[in-house]
């Protein structure tokens, strides 16, 4: 049987599942699932299914393990490591039609969602009860809920507030074998392994992920923002470390250095000191007087830590305007350039002011301008590095430097991603950060939820024949970083 | 210079031969926690032995030891820094040990408010069934790269791996602390919190018990005072955090005791001898007969919670925790499978299957 064949027979089932317009199947209906945020990779899928009901979805996914197709879920698509690229033999599976928030629990303080409802749908929802949903990628506009557990995506808010594995209590999943299963509760904790955990930026290779039951957290009475400038990266770096040291814990402390700065301030007027080498943003909430307290602690840190000037936002106007700079700081990049390639390297913060260094050497070395703007409190780095796709080789040389950058962060014992994932992009770093036998073990992990290996294969994981591809080319280009390592 | 309290390599042997002999092994630190959980036939693999802090630095947010390593040594060295666990692990006697504290997952009355055992873990080494030494997880606060394994060990009790070592993130100590109490009922009681939680005063834990709702403000002392003013209530000693957070309050000296972990919100009854905490998702009874039915009816589970009992044997009928639906159980038996394919592990330790 040839593939087209073969094709049409996939549809002619798959309508049987769904209504004929759930399923996409011609070039230009497939070319919108082509990518996800990460445009670099692209693969139209053979086909794509919007399902609408649990049954559907079960459905679906008996058929592809019967016929042994494999299958790729897709939330909103705005992942930033190529989680959700589709396979060209394999369905993708979008989850956004599923975008009803079930129920508000006001009083559990809960909310109960579909995997589609977008981020910021649920802190709206839940607002008129004084609630929120804490962790606040800034995508939140456009990402799914479902895509967030799946990266265990974190925010501008995770460092006092936590990443979605600290603000999730039960999901439903079902996996491959058309298991349904209900992991964690409406309690606190729940008996048997922690399989919330495991899911939790589990990339989409465990199971397929149909609804969330999320904390909601009052909002805080009061909240304020510090605009402190600096002259020189390093010191902005070490002046975080300086905070967290004498015991404050900000609700956000974001990093931004002349570069990002200068971009955001074009693009949304945010009244940035211009010739600031660095600036740091420190959000302070609370209660009213624990606001003003700190506000006032976290200054005198900010000073004696070298900040050349040092602005507290006088009203909430001011503070939403210093903070759409940072929010609009991606876009604003952007603009500088015609591509942009995101890293997501996470640090101890007292390397920031090395790896900083480090960066913007690698930066000249390859004439690749990188411009910083990260979630400092956490240690998350975000160089972006700009670029231009249709130069040739200059796509290649911009990822070969980002390879160079993740495994600086390795080595300054980080970790390669701190809340974008691995997906496909990071693949090859993974056999930086693990070994043969950790990698198995996860493997082994895959196989106790997706025996046949049929959901979203290829990616997170990399096989051990693949980096032992990977650390030959390495070991060939002179620069292994970690000759210690066992490779294969 | 040779490090004598670092047992990596003996205890990668002796796994490795338990697991090519397949010889159960019973892995203890602390003994503290023995109830909680089946007995296990086993060989003995000690970790109490395998300790120290490896790494500590304030302004990290956070600390690495071996998981032999005292609490109470790791409270002292966090003290200096004016930081924190503040999961507030339980201890039941000063052998108590982080990996021992971790394996169980339990937390003290922080937990609504600051997080569990599991949200604070960071990274772990950990030695598999196959007596493979693997690292997952690191000492940074944000890490995606790979699946969480350091977290799936949390409340396994050594049934999935041997716990080396564990990276967990700290807090700064709150400036301030204050307890205050209300003679109130339980179901009014609780009702009042939920509404002071809504109104985001810092409430750091919670407790009724015999007619008496305390509360737990942690904050800044203007922050505080401010608080009081508008809950009211009467400043009384902050004691009895100390006594619930390590289980030395007298009601947990009582025969057949369960531990209730239910939806915070779920109907409330006024009952002299049950104790609440976590704003009403932590409650202790007495009871002849198990309460895991009903437990799962008002939407959470129960755990058989003796602690002056010797661990249920391994072949007695009296589950200790809440028992698995078929289709979490089959998973659970995978996942076992996939870490610790021969069994070797505490086997039973949490369930007769596992
Ligand atoms: C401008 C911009 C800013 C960003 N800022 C942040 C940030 O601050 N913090 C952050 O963490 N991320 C950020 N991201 C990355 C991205 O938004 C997050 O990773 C987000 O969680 C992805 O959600 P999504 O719905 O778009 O998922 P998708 O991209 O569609 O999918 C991501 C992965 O999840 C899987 N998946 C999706 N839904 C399900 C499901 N229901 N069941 C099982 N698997 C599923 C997919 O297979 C894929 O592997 C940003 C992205 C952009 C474009």
């Amino acid at each position: 049987m040839s593939t087209s064949t073969d094709k049409k027979l996939v549809i002619r089932c798959l309508q049987k599942i769904l209504p004929t317009e759930s399923v996409l199947h011609k070039e230009e209906d497939l070319r919108p699932y082509e990518c996800d945020g990460l445009s670099a990779y692209q693969q139209v899928p053979m086909v794509v299914v919007l399902p609408e009901t649990i049954k559907q979805i079960e459905d679906i996914l008996s058929f592809c393990t019967n016929q042994t197709i494999p299958v790729v879920a897709r939330g909103a698509g705005t992942g930033l490591s190529g989680g959700a690229l589709p396979l060209e033999n394999g369905i993708l599976m979008s989850l956004a039609r599923l975008s009803r928030i079930q129920n508000i629990d006001i009083d559990n303080r809960t909310a109960r969602v579909q995997p589609g409802v977008r981020n910021l749908a649920i802190s709206e929802a839940a607002s008129s009860y004084g609630l929120y949903y804490a962790p606040d990628p800034s995508s939140q506009i456009a990402c799914s809920i479902g895509g967030n557990v799946a990266e265990n995506a974190g925010g501008v808010h995770c460092l006092k507030y936590g990443l979605t594995v600290h603000n999730i209590l039960k999901l439903e999943v079902i996996t491959m074998q058309g298991e349904h299963l209900t992991i964690g509760s409406d309690a606190l904790d729940s008996p048997g392994y922690d399989l919330l955990a495991l899911m939790t930026g589990s990339e989409g290779l465990l199971g397929v992920i149909t609804e969330i039951t999320v904390k909601l957290l009052p909002k805080p009475e009061a909240a304020n923002v510090i605009l402190a400038a600096f002259d020189d990266v390093a010191t902005a770096g070490q002046a975080v470390s300086n905070i967290i040291a004498d015991g404050i814990l900000p609700a956000g402390l974001e990093l931004m250095d002349n570069a990002a700065l200068r971009a955001a301030d074009d693009f949304v007027n945010a009244g940035y000191p211009r010739d600031a080498a660095a600036i740091l943003l420190c959000e302070i909430d609370g209660t009213s007087a624990e606001v003003a307290d700190r506000l006032e602690h976290a200054q005198n840190v900010l000073r004696t830590s070298g900040a050349t000037e040092i602005r507290v936002a006088h009203d909430e106007q001011q503070r939403a305007k210093f903070w759409a700079g940072r929010k609009a700081a991606f876009p604003a990049v952007g603009r500088l350039s015609p591509d942009y390639y995101c890293m997501d390297g996470t640090i101890p913060r007292y390397q920031i002011a090395n790896v900083l260094t480090r960066i913007s050497e690698l930066s000249n070395e390859y004439r690749l301008p990188i411009v910083n703007v990260f979630h400092a409190g956490d240690g998350n780095l975000h160089p972006l590095i700009l670029y231009d796709a249709n130069i040739d080789g200059e796509l290649e040389r911009t990822e070969e430097l980002g390879g160079k950058i993740l495994e600086i962060c390795v080595e300054a014992g980080g970790t390669i991603t701190g809340e974008h994932g691995v997906g496909m992009e990071k693949i090859n770093q993974m056999c930086v950060q693990f070994n043969s036998m950790e990698l198995q073990q996860f493997h082994a992990i895959k196989h106790a939820f997706d025996p046949d290996e049929l959901l979203n294969p290829g990616k997170a994981i990399p096989t051990l024949h693949r980096c032992a591809e990977f650390g030959a080319m390495h070991v060939h280009h002179g620069q292994l970083p970690h000759p210690e390592l066992e490779r294969f | 210079m040779p490090d004598n309290n670092d047992k990596t390599e003996i205890l990668c042997d002796q796994v490795l031969r338990a697991c090519s002999s397949k010889t159960p092994l019973a892995i203890r630190s602390g003994n503290s926690k023995l109830f909680y959980g089946r007995d296990v036939q086993g060989e003995p693999l000690p970790l109490d032995e395998h300790n120290g802090i490896l790494s500590y630095k304030a302004s990290e947010l956070v600390i690495t030891a071996r998981s032999g390593s005292r609490i109470s040594d790791i409270e002292s060295a966090l003290d200096e820094h004016g930081q924190q666990l503040a999961f507030e692990p339980p201890c039941h006697s000063d052998q108590s040990t982080i990996g021992g504290a971790i394996a169980c997952g339990l937390s003290g009355p922080a937990r609504p408010f600051h997080g569990a055992a599991r949200d604070f873990v960071l990274g772990a080494k950990i030695i598999n069934g196959k007596g493979e030494l693997m690292q997952f997880g690191g000492q940074v606060m944000k890490n995606v790269a790979g699946y969480d394994v350091s977290r799936l060990m949390v409340g396994a009790q050594g049934t999935l791996g041997v716990l080396l070592e564990i990276s967990l993130k700290v807090l700064p100590k709150a400036e301030a602390e204050t307890t205050l109490a209300f003679e109130i009922d339980a179901v009014e009681g609780h009702k009042m919190l939920r509404g002071w939680l809504i109104d985001g005063h810092p409430v750091t834990a919670s407790c009724h018990y015999q007619g008496v709702l305390s509360v737990r403000l942690s904050s800044t002392e203007n922050s505080i005072s401010n608080a009081h003013r508008k809950m009211g209530g009467e400043v009384v000693a902050n004691d009895l955090w100390q006594q619930l957070r390590h289980q030395s309050h007298p009601c947990f000296e009582q025969a057949n005791l369960w531990r209730l972990s239910l939806p915070p919100a779920a109907v409330i009854h006024n009952e002299d001898d049950q104790l609440i905490e976590w704003g009403g998702a932590l409650r202790w009874k007495v009871s002849n007969n198990d309460l895991f039915e009903q437990a799962q009816r008002l939407g959470g589970h129960a755990t058989r919670y003796n602690i002056n009992s010797s661990p249920a044997q391994e072949n007695s009928s009296d589950e200790i925790f809440q028992p698995l639906q078929a289709g979490m159980l089959a998973i659970h038996k995978r996942i076992k499978h996939a870490l610790d394919p021969n069994n070797i592990l505490n086997p039973a330790r949490l369930y007769k299957e596992l």
